[in-house]
C-alpha cells in the first residue's frame, strides 16, 4: 500500500491552505484528493467579489481567491488527484479512494486532514408540501449551472431562504435576465450579510419578506407557482395570509450542512450543534492524527477564516507527523473544556490540552439570536476574565475570542472556560 | 428638499440612514452611528458605484463560461448597459486571470477582465 505523511480530503479553500501550511512545516509527502475536475472547491462558482479582504487586503472574486492558493500549491509541488472520490477513511487512517483511471486504491496516511466542506439543505429536509416538479434547485446548484456551465435554470424566480448564496443568486439571475420576484425568509431576520441584502436585493428592488415561507408547490411536470404565507412567532403559517406567485423556478437557500459521512465512518466524534467533528486546540479529532478544518468542521461566513483555520490544521498535522506519529508521545490527559451557553451556540474548539496550545488561540463561535448592545463574556471557572461590548451580533456572522496561553497557565485549577452573551 | 432612506453596509448593524438633499447637494445625514455611515450615504446618493461580476461564453475551453469582472467600480446606472455589452461576447480558450475581455465597457473607461483561468481542450 502506498503511503503518505498527510492525506487531505478535499481540494477547496480549506484543503489547499492546509496542504500549503503542512508543506511549509517541512512535510514533503502530501496528497490532496479532490472529487471535482479542478481544485478550488465552491470558490470556482462564487464569481462575485468580496473575498480576501482580511487575507490579501483587496477584494477578489472567488476564482481569483482560489487561484492564489492553487498557484502556491503548484509552486510547492504539492501532489493532488482530481476526479477522485474518497470512499472510506478507517480508524487507522487507511484512505480508500476511487477514480476512473486507477479504480479503487488505498493509501496509508500518517495524518489525515478532513476538508470536505459542506452541502446545502435540500428540499427533502424542509418539509414543504406540494408536488415534486422540475424547477426546484438549491441556490448553489443554480449558481453552478449559471456561472460555470452557462445554463439558466428558469425565467421567473422565487427564492426561499435569505442565506448569502440565495441573495447572491437573486442578483445573478437578475443579471442574466430572469425576473426574481421575492425572497421569503421564515425567520424574523435574514441569515445573510447586510451588504448582500443591500447590493443584491435593494439595488434591484427585489423584496425580502421576513417571517414568510413557502407553504405549497404547484405544477406536476414543471413548477408553475408557489404559495407564500406569513408565519407567526412559532414559525407556523398564519391562515389568511397566503399569496400565490407564478414562477418556473424556486431556489432554496436554507442553510448548509457539513459533509461528514467519511468522518463518521472513521468514528470521529461529532458535535450535534455544528454537525461537525469535535476538535481540540490543535483541530485534532478524537481519532489521533485526524484533523478537521473549514466548512466540514463548522460552517463559516468568510473564506478568509477558513484559510486561517485550515493553515493551523495543516501546521498541527505536520507537527503530529514529526513529533508524535509512531512515538510514545501522547497529549496530556489534563483537559480544559470550553462551553458555549446563554446566547453562544457552540465553540470551535471545545477542549484545550494546555501543553499543546499555541501562545494565542482563536476560539470561533456563533450566536443564537440577534443581540444588540451586548457583551461577549469569557469565564475561567466562575470568574469573568473577558468582557467585550458588541453593538450588534447576528447568527449569520461568526464571532471569535482570543485566549492567551499564559493567562490559562496562570489561572490555578482551571477546568472550564465558558463563553456567553451578556446584557451587561 | 429631497430625502432618501438607505441601509448602511459598513457593518452588520445596518443603520437606516436618512440623507437630505437640496438640488443634488447633501445638506444632512442622520441615523448613522459612525462616520463610515456618513461617508457611505454621501457617496451612495451622489455617485453610487459597483464592481460588476458576470460570465462570458468560452469556445474550446474546459468550461463553457469564464467569470469576469469590471476591473474597477463603475457607476451603478451603467450596470445593465455593461451586461448587455458583454452578453454577445464569445472568447477563445485559453483565458488567463486578468486578460482584458472587453476594453472600456459601456464607455466607463473600465475594462472587463477575466477572473478565472480556462485551459484550452
Amino acid at each position: 500500500m502506498k503511503s503518505y505523511d498527510v492525506v487531505i480530503v478535499g481540494g477547496g479553500p480549506a484543503g489547499l491552505a492546509a496542504a500549503i501550511a503542512a508543506k511549509k512545516e517541512g512535510i514533503d509527502s502530501i496528497l490532496i484528493i479532490e472529487r471535482d475536475n479542478q481544485l478550488g472547491g465552491i470558490l470556482n462558482q462564487c464569481i462575485h467579489n468580496g473575498f480576501g479582504l482580511h487575507t490579501f487586503k483587496e477584494e477578489l472574486t472567488g476564482p481569483e481567491y482560489a487561484s492564489r492558493f492553487i498557484d502556491q500549491a503548484a509552486e510547492l509541488n504539492i501532489e493532488y488527484k482530481l476526479h477522485t472520490m474518497v470512499c472510506d477513511i478507517s480508524k487507522d487512517k487507511v484512505v480508500t479512494v476511487m477514480n476512473r483511471e486507477e479504480g479503487m486504491v488505498m493509501y496509508q496516511a500518517k495524518a489525515v486532514i478532513l476538508a470536505m466542506g459542506c452541502r446545502e439543505r435540500p428540499r427533502g429536509a424542509l418539509n414543504i408540501p406540494g408536488y415534486r416538479p422540475a424547477g426546484i434547485y438549491s441556490a448553489g446548484t443554480a449558481q453552478r449551472l449559471v456561472n460555470m456551465e452557462g445554463f439558466m435554470p428558469g425565467k421567473k424566480v422565487v427564492i426561499l431562504g435569505s442565506g448569502d448564496i440565495g441573495l447572491i443568486m437573486a442578483r445573478r439571475m437578475t443579471f442574466e435576465g430572469a425576473d426574481v420576484q421575492v425572497v421569503a425568509e421564515v425567520m424574523p431576520y435574514s441569515g445573510g450579510l447586510k451588504r448582500n441584502i443591500v447590493q443584491c436585493l435593494d439595488d434591484y428592488d427585489i423584496p425580502l419578506m421576513l417571517s414568510h415561507t413557502v407553504i405549497d408547490i404547484e405544477g406536476t411536470d414543471r413548477l408553475t407557482g408557489v404559495v407564500i404565507a406569513e408565519v407567526g412567532p412559532d414559525r407556523k403559517p398564519i391562515p389568511g395570509t397566503e399569496v400565490h406567485y407564478d414562477c418556473d423556478t424556486l431556489l432554496l437557500s436554507c442553510g448548509l450542512i457539513p459533509e461528514n459521512e467519511l468522518s463518521k465512518q472513521a468514528e470521529v466524534e461529532m458535535n450535534p450543534v455544528t454537525n461537525g467533528p469535535l476538535v481540540d486546540e490543535s483541530l485534532e479529532t478524537n481519532i489521533e492524527g485526524v484533523f478537521a478544518c473549514g466548512n466540514v468542521l463548522h460552517v463559516h461566513d468568510l473564506v478568509d477564516y477558513v484559510s486561517e483555520e485550515a493553515a493551523m490544521a495543516g501546521k498541527n498535522a505536520a507537527h503530529y507527523v514529526k513529533e508524535r506519529y509512531g512515538k510514545e508521545v501522547a497529549k496530556s490527559t489534563d483537559v480544559i473544556d470550553i462551553k458555549a451557553v446563554e446566547g453562544a451556540r457552540y465553540t470551535v474548539p471545545t477542549t484545550i490540552h494546555l501543553d499543546s496550545m499555541a501562545d494565542l488561540l482563536t476560539v470561533r463561535f456563533r450566536v443564537a439570536d440577534v443581540f444588540k448592545d451586548s457583551y461577549i463574556s469569557v469565564y475561567f471557572n466562575d470568574e469573568r476574565v473577558q468582557h467585550r461590548r458588541k453593538q450588534v451580533m447576528a447568527p449569520g456572522e461568526m464571532e471569535q475570542i482570543i485566549l492567551k496561553k499564559k493567562a490559562l497557565e496562570e489561572f490555578e485549577g482551571l477546568k472550564t472556560i465558558t463563553v456567553k452573551i451578556e446584557k451587561e | 428638499m429631497e430625502k432618501r432612506e438607505l441601509t448602511c453596509i459598513g457593518c452588520p448593524l445596518g443603520c437606516q440612514v436618512t440623507v437630505t438633499m437640496d438640488n443634488g447637494v447633501v445638506t444632512d445625514v442622520t441615523g448613522n452611528t459612525c462616520p463610515r455611515g456618513d461617508k457611505y450615504a454621501r457617496e451612495e446618493v451622489t455617485n453610487p458605484t459597483r464592481v460588476v461580476t458576470s460570465i462570458v461564453k468560452v469556445e474550446g475551453g474546459n468550461l463553457a463560461a469564464v467569470s469576469v469582472k469590471t476591473k474597477d467600480v463603475i457607476p451603478k446606472g451603467k450596470i445593465f448597459e455593461t451586461l448587455e455589452e458583454i452578453k454577445p461576447v464569445v472568447v477563445k480558450a485559453p483565458v488567463k486571470i486578468g486578460d482584458v475581455i472587453v476594453p472600456n465597457v459601456a464607455g466607463t473607461g473600465v475594462d472587463i477582465v477575466a477572473t478565472k483561468n480556462i485551459a484550452a481542450v
